[in-house]
């Protein structure tokens, strides 16, 4: 057999399964339940803006690789579709066509390609887009279509649980009044509620969760200290004052919790590397997120604590690291000492 | 974080879980024909080359010295055959460097009487510690798992350090391989009697066998022929690459961990191999050098993955034909496991005492994938298992800046190949790892 047939390379000879692009494919498997979940719920609308989303992100991320940067098009990893995907399930699904461009446009042209494309933004690209949308187009952005099969593009807008929450505390009326007005939790919790494309089912989510950590994509690291900590604190302010405060289980059920915890902050990017900074992180989006719910203007904070969080994450990579082998120096003096003291004791 | 009941020691720090494939642990080891013809290179060892003392022509017997060592780290070579001295010449060995080597043509198979080729377990040790060490020594014995460290010098223990503990790695972390599984399994009692003489020789009261639990049977032995033994345990350990790293294991049977650019003996420890082990048994009581070791055959398309008794020098191809010819699809053979193995260019390298598996990786895993950028998961530096940020030192000896690689304890990585393994980007990692640790050993020796 001639030699110049065998590959020579360095160790490691295997490698794992589990490449970006099998990685993002989890998580595109991942959000399907969520998505079937919105149709279900919305109707048509809901796949025309996640296929618009997908299509614009894919196509602006392809044009600014290839025609502003001038390199190879990066899209086959799939994290462009990824982000059309979640930038979608964070919009109402009657939102016109042209707001799904521009904030694709922004999610992936500012918050992803100006920073040099996968890997190297600070940001969420999809959360970038979201809050861009959010403040240039309020009005769009909060009206949300009536949940319930509504197998049309133009359906009834509704409010969604925290909105009725934030205005109904404002108007002076009581939690326990306003919990009257609204769906029970089991509704809550299979997602027959109003509010975002992707955000209703925190039961659709949980299926997501599982497939990922079962496929070991992500780890429970940062959903469960987010989500602890929320039911945490919610339930601190709820014990003080039940008129005021809604229980900790319509916090974690509504909104966009469960859409943040399971696949917003757990974006490896722009999250921490160690567990350990993971917790800090989970734990910052929660105490950031109640405090935007309990005392901020706006009936939802979880995509401004994420993004002030990934602001984070480089200090959080400074400190928090991984406990290096050989450093527990502590205990190895005392060993040492004890060592000396033994050597000296045998004649 | 997996829960298990009866979870089994593992070391605590990082750590992967390849698939193990041990294709070959059910296949008893049976020796390999003869070679025609011999190449044995006079660096097989960690240290200073051994010197020539035969020429072109002549005759030597199995067993004799053709190499003696310069230095105290240094290892004896001998003849694995009886015959004539061919060319000494410059060859490649597994390594891909070239070393001089000794080729011998095989003419019978006539052995140096001192040795004894009796089977019978012989259990008294006559030899006082320095006679062990001084013969281990002369036997040419080095680590056999792969690092092939000369053997005398882990057992002459520096001033001043006090050993405790003697651990005997029977963990063969690395997939595929099963040489070790399998002298543990067909010569258990050599074994013991090899760590018996091991203690005698550190002068140590305690020995660990540590063994990974995928050997339940290995493990199964040693606890019914310890039974009654007070100074030596065996004990299982989960399956963890790369749980046979020195270090790893001294952490995971004893909660200890060596400083950085320490050895064992800081924390008082000795680790041999059970491969070593044997081959020390066979020097003291049977007055056997070291020329042949258990070398695995392996790989997904080998027909027959196999364990032989192979005399050092015999080159690659003859292993391979014995396993049933190389296969159509392969496009990769190590020498060694897939982890910490080297790929080889020619089948005409011979093997070596470190050489301790050959494995066929077919074409379509034996190139590297598409690169894409670093995505910040975190998984490398999850699975280090000495607790390093490989991204970073990736980072770092790719644009040259050595100090700040140096600070962040690039040097006491150990090339394990975990961060690689587990990259999902395929970046490589642990070859910009080695890169900058070779800038900083110039840097040094300049």
């Amino acid at each position: 057999m001639s030699a110049g047939l065998l590959t020579v390379s360095p160790s490691p000879h295997i490698h794992t399964d589990l490449t970006v692009p099998q990685i993002m494919r989890g998580v595109i498997i991942a959000m399907i339940p969520a998505l079937l979940f919105s149709v279900y719920n919305f109707g048509l609308g809901a796949v025309y803006v996640t296929l618009l989303a997908i299509l614009f992100c894919v196509v602006i991320e392809y044009a600014i690789a290839r025609y502003l940067l001038k390199r190879p098009a990066s899209i086959y990893d799939g994290s462009a579709i990824i982000t059309g995907m979640l930038l979608a399930f964070n919009v109402p699904s009657n939102l016109p066509w042209h707001i799904i461009l521009i904030g694709s446009a922004v999610a992936i042209g500012i918050g992803k390609m100006s920073f040099g494309g996968l890997g190297n933004n600070p940001f969420n690209p999809a959360l970038v887009g979201r809050v861009f949308l959010l403040l240039s187009f309020p009005v769009e952005m909060t009206s949300w279509p009536k949940a319930g099969a509504t197998w049309s593009l133009d359906a009834v807008t509704s409010a969604t649980p925290l909105g009725i929450l934030k205005d109904g505390l404002r108007a002076g009326d009581t939690v326990p009044e306003l919990m009257n007005q609204m769906p029970s939790y089991t509704d809550f919790f299979f997602g027959l509620q109003g509010g975002s494309l992707g955000e209703m089912s925190a039961f659709a989510i949980l299926l997501g969760l599982i497939y990922m950590l079962y496929r070991k994509i992500i780890t429970w690291h940062i959903p469960l200290s987010m989500l602890a900590t929320i039911l945490l604190m919610t339930g601190i302010f709820w014990l003080i004052d039940p008129t005021r405060f809604a229980n900790p289980l319509f916090h974690l059920l509504t909104g966009g919790i469960m859409l943040g915890a399971v696949f917003m902050a757990t974006d490896y990017v722009t999250s921490p590397f160690t567990h350990r900074g993971m917790l800090v992180f989970g734990v910052g989006i929660g105490v950031l997120t109640v405090v935007i719910r309990l005392f901020g203007s706006y009936p939802e904070g979880v995509s401004f604590a994420i993004l002030i969080m990934n602001a984070f994450v480089p200090l959080i990579n400074s400190y928090a690291k991984q406990p290096r082998y050989g450093s527990k120096s502590q205990r190895h003096k005392a060993y040492q000492e004890k060592l000396e003291k033994e050597v000296k004791a045998t004649p | 974080m997996a829960m298990r009941l009866n979870k089994h020691k593992t070391f605590k720090t990082g750590g992967i879980h390849p698939h193990d494939n041990k294709l070959s642990a059910q296949v008893a080891i049976t020796p390999l024909p003869l070679p025609k013809m011999v190449t044995i290179p006079i660096i097989q060892h960690i240290g200073a080359p051994a010197k020539i003392v035969v020429n072109r022509g002549d005759m030597v017997k199995t067993g004799q010295i053709i190499a003696k060592h310069e230095g105290f780290v240094s290892s004896n070579i001998h003849a694995s055959v009886s015959g004539r001295v061919g060319v000494i010449e410059e060859v490649m060995d597994s390594t891909g460097f070239k070393h001089m080597a000794i080729n011998i043509r095989v003419k019978g198979d006539d052995w140096e009487e001192s040795i004894d080729r009796n089977d019978a377990l012989i259990e008294e040790i006559k030899l006082t510690p320095k006679e062990i060490v001084n013969r281990i020594m002369e036997a040419g014995v080095v680590g056999m798992g792969g690092a092939a460290f000369p053997s005398h010098v882990k057992l002459s223990v520096p001033e001043g350090k006090h050993v405790d503990h003697l651990l005997i790695n029977g963990v063969e972390c690395e997939p595929y391989l099963t040489a070790d599984h399998r002298v543990m399994l067909e010569k258990p009692k050599e074994i013991i009697v090899g760590i018996k003489i091991l203690m005698k020789a550190l002068g140590v009261q305690k020995a660990i066998i540590g063994i990974e639990d995928n050997k339940a049977d290995a493990i199964e032995i040693f606890q019914q022929l310890l039974k009654n033994e007070k100074h030596i345990g065996v004990e299982a350990l989960e399956v963890q690459y790369p749980q046979g790293g020195e270090k790893q294991l001294i952490q995971a049977l004893l909660n200890r961990e060596v400083p950085s650019g320490g050895l064992p003996a800081d924390v008082g420890v000795i680790v041999h191999n059970v491969g070593t082990t044997f081959a020390v048994y066979e020097a003291v009581q049977k007055n056997k050098p070291l020329l042949e070791r258990v070398v695995t055959v392996t790989g997904k398309s080998v027909k027959q993955p196999s364990n032989f008794l192979v005399r050092i020098g015999t080159p690659v191809i003859d292993l391979l034909i014995a396993a049933g010819g190389v296969p159509e699809d392969t496009g990769k053979i190590v020498s060694g496991g897939p982890m910490m193995g080297k790929a080889i260019a020619d089948l005409d390298v011979p093997v070596a005492k470190g050489t301790s598996g050959i494995l066929l990786i077919p074409k379509a895993e034996a190139s590297r994938s598409e690169i894409y950028n670093c995505v910040h998961c975190g998984k490398c530096i999850e699975a280090c298992p000495m607790g390093l940020e490989p991204y970073r030192l990736l980072i770092m000896s790719k644009k040259g800046n050595n100090k700040r690689a140096k600070e962040e304890h690039i040097l006491d990585c150990i090339e394990c190949g975990s961060c690689s393994f587990v990259c999902p980007s395929n970046r490589p990692i642990l070859d910009y790892i080695r890169l900058g640790k070779t800038q900083l050993k110039k840097q040094k020796n300049v």
